[in-house]
């Protein structure tokens, strides 16, 4: 099973068959009782505001809808999303992969900081983590003068947003894979090495297939984190229509002017992104889970 | 000569793992590097591998130094003790991996792996998954694997260790049919003695880091020139005594002769429970003993005898022999000792 904890990306247990003797089981009423329970709140909290964010969308119709989400204020909007997932989600495939193969293949002095330090944005405040942009970035911020001076914009302008987005998502990637990795050991690794296989080889062949399920997950989830993050991209961004605005700051500037339609049509196309990653993100962790089947400990039977 | 070992040591974070090690292994040869874990055995073994470098000291494979080559440039085969298959590829796509790194032609890939197949009796299964097969067909899966590019020699960490006994007992005879096969220069390591006494025509004893006597099974079972390989190696009474006359060392009413020790010295004897001989009638030499306690072994029944002053010996006796002698707990009978060990206890 591949699980984290402490963190937003675990992964839930998988359908395993699970007998149960029937001294386990609990009486019908209570079984009943926590059945509604739980789908009563599922209901109230998860379903009915997905659709309701549709239902509002399309209450003028699709051509309002249609019409809201082309202003050319939303384009902007779209394609500056676009931009920032572009960069930031392949920067921390990178990073992702780089830290988790150190991570769970080595042994280093530092190496629990490391660890720590991944979980950082997780436990920080994406307001605060903006906010340390501006302080770096910003023109009285640190190196405030010397990019006046050089005539660089990174806060109120599109790297600004890229940053604070890279930072905000980036344990994603690592986070799956480290225990994709740490349960796959390095044993395949070394039996590709010893077979002559370089060692670029040795990650394309072995390596990548053996995480790309996980590599999947961390990628989707990383990405509808990267086009969904608000806070820390609000204190960066300056909010100017059309350029710094991404589509999770575009709705919540046309709900504050009332324009309630146009609002939830470009907040649907967040919550169409969301429902996607959710697919995927089951087919994912099905997938996972045959990419650490039970090896050694447990054996077919049948001849040698 | 295939592989040649000089002052080889290795050390993990202020801990010995290779203390000093030098053998030299001849072409075609079998050895089994045997002893407990953590005797730095299979640490010796990836060294030669070339996944871990030694702190010191040199390795020659077919003549050529490879102390400080990359695993890729060594071409040794080697297989682990839990498989290592590639997951993700079919055995087919396993076993030609090495080929298809060497960019090897797909022809020429096609009829070794079927070579290859044919050798570890696995045809008709080339394009299962490793997760479809069974733990003793990976293990040969492995092996094949390993010795498709054809390698110097093959190295084998620990290679039935996780399969149950059964087929543990039929891989050694397997392993043995294909090195006469082959003829490949083969190392394996092993904490079963039993596997090491079958199967290898030379077996090093390791412990501690270093090698501590290296012979034919035979050697090693019959002449032990250590407490270490006496007590390791196959099973044994152990009982500590001082010469106290002149060549001999006295035991309740058991004497051993020693040659060569001054008197006073305190010495280890061991003595294997299959060289106690066990009689009803008395014999010279022989000692009067009760036996306290019987314990069926198989093929064998295990004699725990008192010899008195609260002296104990323990002897195995052919489960035929017991039952015609009568022997049962309480019974009195007549001990010798045909063969033993000992060494100084310094």
């Amino acid at each position: 099973m591949i699980g984290l904890q402490n963190t937003p990306a675990v992964l839930p247990v998988h359908d395993v068959m699970v007998i149960r003797s029937s001294r386990l089981s609990e009486p019908r009423w209570v079984r009943w009782t926590v059945i509604s329970i739980s789908l009563l709140f599922v209901v109230v909290f998860l379903a009915v505001p997905l659709v309701l964010v549709f239902v509002k969308a399309f209450e003028k119709g699709t051509e309002a809808y249609v019409a809201a989400i082309t202003t050319p204020d939303a384009l902007a909007a779209i394609k500056l999303t676009l931009l920032t997932a572009a960069i930031a989600v392949p920067l921390n495939v990178i990073f992702g992969i780089s830290a988790a193969w150190l991570i769970a293949k080595f042994d280093f002095r530092g190496k629990n900081v490391l660890t720590t330090l991944i979980d950082l944005p997780f436990t920080v405040s994406p307001v605060i983590s903006g906010m340390v942009f501006v302080l770096l970035f910003g023109l009285q911020g640190v190196f405030g003068k010397w990019l006046y001076e050089h005539d660089i914009k990174i806060i109120f302008a599109v790297p600004g947003i890229v940053l604070s987005t890279i930072f905000v998502t980036f344990p994603f990637v690592a986070r799956e894979l480290i225990p994709v990795m740490q349960l796959s050991g390095s044993e395949e690794e070394e039996a590709a090495v010893v077979l002559g296989a370089s060692g670029w080889r040795t990650f394309f062949t072995v390596t990548l297939p053996n995480i790309k399920w996980g590599l999947m997950y961390g990628i989707i989830v990383c990405n509808a984190r990267a086009m969904g993050e608000f806070g820390a991209v609000s204190v960066v961004s300056g909010h100017i229509r059309g350029a710094t605005n991404t589509i999770p700051l575009q709705a919540e500037i046309l709900y504050n002017e009332y324009h309630i339609t146009a609002a939830f049509s470009v907040a649907s196309l967040l919550t169409f992104l969301a429902v996607v990653t959710l697919m995927i993100k089951k087919v994912a962790e099905a997938k996972i889970y045959h990419e650490v089947p039970p090896t050694h400990s447990q054996s077919l039977t049948g001849t040698i | 000569m295939s592989i040649g070992v000089r002052n080889l040591t290795k050390t993990f974070n202020g801990f010995t793992a290779v203390d000093n090690v030098s053998f030299s292994v001849e072409t075609g040869e079998l050895i089994a590097i045997l002893g407990p874990s953590g005797s730095g055995k299979s640490t010796l073994l990836r060294i030669i591998a070339g996944l871990e470098i030694p702190n010191a000291g040199e390795i020659h494979l077919t003549g050529v130094e490879t102390t400080l080559s990359s695993p890729q440039e060594r071409n040794v085969g080697f297989v682990f003790q839990h498989y290592a298959l590639f997951k993700h590829m079919t055995l087919y796509e396993n076993i030609a991996f090495a080929l298809k790194v060497r960019k090897v032609s797909k022809a020429e890939i096609v009829s070794r792996v079927n070579e290859l197949l044919e050798l570890v009796q696995l045809k008709g299964l080339e394009h299962r998954y490793p997760s479809q097969i069974s733990g003793g067909q990976r293990q040969r899966v492995a092996v094949a694997r390993a010795l498709a590019a054809r390698p110097r020699v093959l190295l084998l960490d620990e290679p039935f260790g996780a399969l149950d006994a059964k087929v543990r007992e039929e891989l050694r005879k397997w392993i043995l049919q294909l090195h006469e096969q082959t003829r490949v220069t083969t190392l394996f390591v092993t904490h079963d003695q039993h596997e090491a006494l079958e199967i290898a025509n030379k077996i090093f004893v390791m412990n501690k880091g270093r090698i501590e006597q290296e012979g034919t099974p035979r050697e090693i079972f019959d002449r032990p020139l250590t407490p270490f390989v006496a007590e390791f190696v196959g099973e044994s009474n152990f009982i500590e005594a001082e010469v106290s006359e002149p060549h001999l060392v006295r035991w309740g009413p058991i004497n051993f002769s020693v040659n060569g020790y001054p008197l006073r010295e305190k010495m280890r004897i061991y003595f294997r429970p299959n060289d106690v001989y066990v009689s009803s009638a008395p014999e010279h030499n022989h000692v009067k003993a009760t036996i306290a306690k019987t314990r069926f072994k198989g093929p064998l029944i295990e004699l725990t005898l008192h010899i008195g002053d609260g002296k104990h010996v323990v002897a195995h006796v052919p489960k035929g022999v017991s039952f015609a002698s009568g022997f049962t707990e309480g019974s009195e009978v007549y001990v010798g000792i045909t063969e033993y060990h000992s060494f100084s206890k310094s």
